[in-house]
């Protein structure tokens, strides 16, 4: 319903303020990762630094925390990658009972809240006295990272016309070159939109790996810790820009790649 | 005849024969390509997550001994019926509360950009204003509430502002408040709603930005042509067509601050919600089943809430 007139000043100003609202929190973390006070959040800081990203540097717990949730988003998103696309090519390519349940199951782990995951994978994992392991955080991080991907592909998938399939198989190709020639170069941008989604989820989630991950910290687990028992704020401070920054790129790319193909 | 015409037109055909076996035998089987590409998806939500849903359901069955602190395998309500003791009937009524108020708050917050995202923003501009929503969405969840304990923290940003502003007074009104005041505002019942409003913020303005984007400029134009102001427009016109919105977008605040934990042991008086309660049974305490039991309350709110929001048109606006 666009209106051909200019908004109304009132209008403008709240949506600002909202604007405003949303960023406060990001200003405010990056301007105290360098603030020279090691306790306390006194505003306006007392002097800015650049030692705490040094302390940071040198803080072997957190380079631990963040090699293990690299590896983790990493082999999250791999599995995610996989199981959403097949899922998606399943649903687009053919109309069979219980389809519409499909979408709905794959919805289901994002959309209850995190607890109820959580807690449900942790008392299979208690049922079953499964160890808690690397592989433990992967199953719990894949299991709401396959949403993202079969989104994508199979919003792809239906944009996609299936002119091109038809012509690939009267042209004498098989199924599964038509695949790999037609639909997988096509389905690239889409695998990578919903793979780097998946991936910033992995990286940033916290709620279910608190149930699964036993002892050991991923990086939100790690600021998570800081939170509670605090140590050198300000490197929590370096640590959360750290991760604004890792999340705020891969979205940014990711939206790029999907509006780009939507303007096709 | 024809086969050996196509072997002289691909003479170098690398293909073994196994291969062209297989294509040709999936090509004539779609069912079973279906099944297939469905197997390990299926496997892993239906087996994995269903699965931990089921024993989620039947632990909150089970109940702990008090003597012994062993868990027992043992079919009862017992646990069900711990729910109603009066401390955590309270419980539940705060998280209650809490969820409406959040949801009240970020409709009200929301509706402003959506309507100018759907109204007055440019083409250019939208795709702007939409990527800066979607990034707070993205980012760190617990980053963003981390920064409300900076903001709110006794000589934190917000305490600067009001004593810029000479609003000290106001502030300490606001604080002597039984039930939601506190020492400071990032341990009263401000700072969790606080932090809560803004976290789940973009949850709202998108489906109701949504919302706004279907009302047809027709009807707008319509009720302009019979005299209607601006007001008049926005509160009978624009309003009542862009209520599924709100709904389809307080199904997420609603939800997420039903099942929340981490929002309230960062900031907040020490006061229980239901996810703190559930996490502090199945780790410290050792209580699975009562952990288990107090999970089942927001998904049955959820569901009951979910037939409502069906009801009011909620999912067309998703």
């Amino acid at each position: 319903m666009p209106s051909k007139r200019s908004a109304p000043l009132g209008l403008k100003i709240a949506v600002g303020l909202v604007l405003a609202f949303l960023y406060l929190p990001f200003t405010v973390i990056l301007l105290y990762a360098f603030t020279t006070e090691d306790s306390g959040f006194t505003f306006p800081p007392p002097g800015l630094t650049l030692h705490w990203f040094t302390v940071a540097a040198g803080r072997s717990d957190l380079w631990q925390a963040l090699t293990l949730s690299l590896q983790v988003a990493t082999i999250a998103t791999l599995l995610a990658l996989v199981l959403g696309t097949l899922a998606a090519l399943a649903v687009y390519r053919t109309a069979f009972f219980g389809r519409e349940s499909i979408s709905f199951l794959l919805l289901l782990p994002i959309a209850l809240p995190g607890i109820v995951t959580g807690i449900a994978l942790r008392s299979a994992i208690g049922l079953t006295s499964i160890p808690f392991s690397f592989w433990t955080i992967v199953v719990g991080h894949a299991t709401f990272c396959i949403v993202v991907v079969y989104n994508n592909v199979l919003a792809r998938l239906r944009r996609t016309s299936t002119s091109l399939t038809e012509a690939s198989m009267d042209l004498g190709a098989d199924s599964l070159q038509t695949f790999r020639h037609i639909l997988l170069p096509q389905l690239a941008t889409a695998l990578l939109a919903g793979g780097l989604l998946a991936f910033a989820l992995s990286f940033d989630e916290v709620i279910v790996t608190t149930f699964t991950s036993g002892q050991k910290a991923t990086l939100p687990i790690w600021i998570l810790n800081q939170l509670v028992r605090p140590r050198q704020r300000p490197v929590t401070n370096v640590a959360a820009v750290f991760v604004i920054a890792a999340t705020f790129i891969p979205i940014w790319v990711s939206h790029r790649l999907s509006r780009a193909a939507e303007s096709d | 005849m024809l086969v050996s015409l196509f072997k002289n037109l691909y003479p170098q055909s690398p293909r073994s024969t196994f291969y062209r076996r297989s294509v040709n035998f999936f090509y004539r089987h779609p069912r079973l390509v279906l099944l297939l590409l469905l197997a390990a998806p299926l496997f892993w939500l239906g087996i994995v997550y269903l699965g931990s849903l089921a024993a989620l359901l039947i632990q909150s069955f089970y109940h702990l001994d008090d003597f012994t602190g062993q868990v027992v395998r043992q079919f009862t309500l017992a646990t069900y019926g711990e729910l109603f003791t009066r401390a955590n009937l309270d419980v539940i009524r705060r998280t209650l509360t809490m969820a409406t108020v959040v949801t009240i708050a970020d409709a009200i917050l929301a509706f402003p950009i959506a309507y100018y995202m759907a109204r007055y923003a440019s083409p250019g501009l939208k795709g702007i204003l939409y990527l800066a929503v979607l990034m707070p969405l993205w980012s760190n969840y617990l980053v963003r509430v981390y920064a409300w304990k900076l903001i709110l923290a006794k000589e934190g940003v917000l305490s600067w502002l009001i004593q810029q502003l000479h609003l000290n007074g106001l502030l300490n009104a606001v604080l002597s408040l039984p039930g939601i005041g506190g020492p400071s505002l990032s341990v009263s019942a401000i700072g969790p709603f606080l932090a809560f409003v803004y976290v789940w913020l973009p949850y709202m303005i998108l489906p109701l930005q949504a919302a706004l984007e279907r009302v047809p400029a027709s009807l707008i134009e319509a009720s302009a042509d019979l005299g209607g102001r601006g007001w008049a427009t926005l509160r009978w016109v624009i309003l009542p067509l862009a209520f599924p919105g709100v709904v389809a977008g307080s199904i997420f605040t609603f939800s997420l601050t039903l099942g929340d934990f981490i929002v309230p042991s960062i900031l907040g008086n020490s006061s229980f919600y239901i996810g703190q309660v559930a996490y502090i049974q199945q780790g410290t305490a050792g209580n699975i089943p009562l952990a288990a039991a107090f999970t089942v309350v927001p998904m049955l709110i959820m569901t009951v809430y979910l037939i409502m929001a069906k009801r009011l048109g909620a999912f067309d606006a998703l």
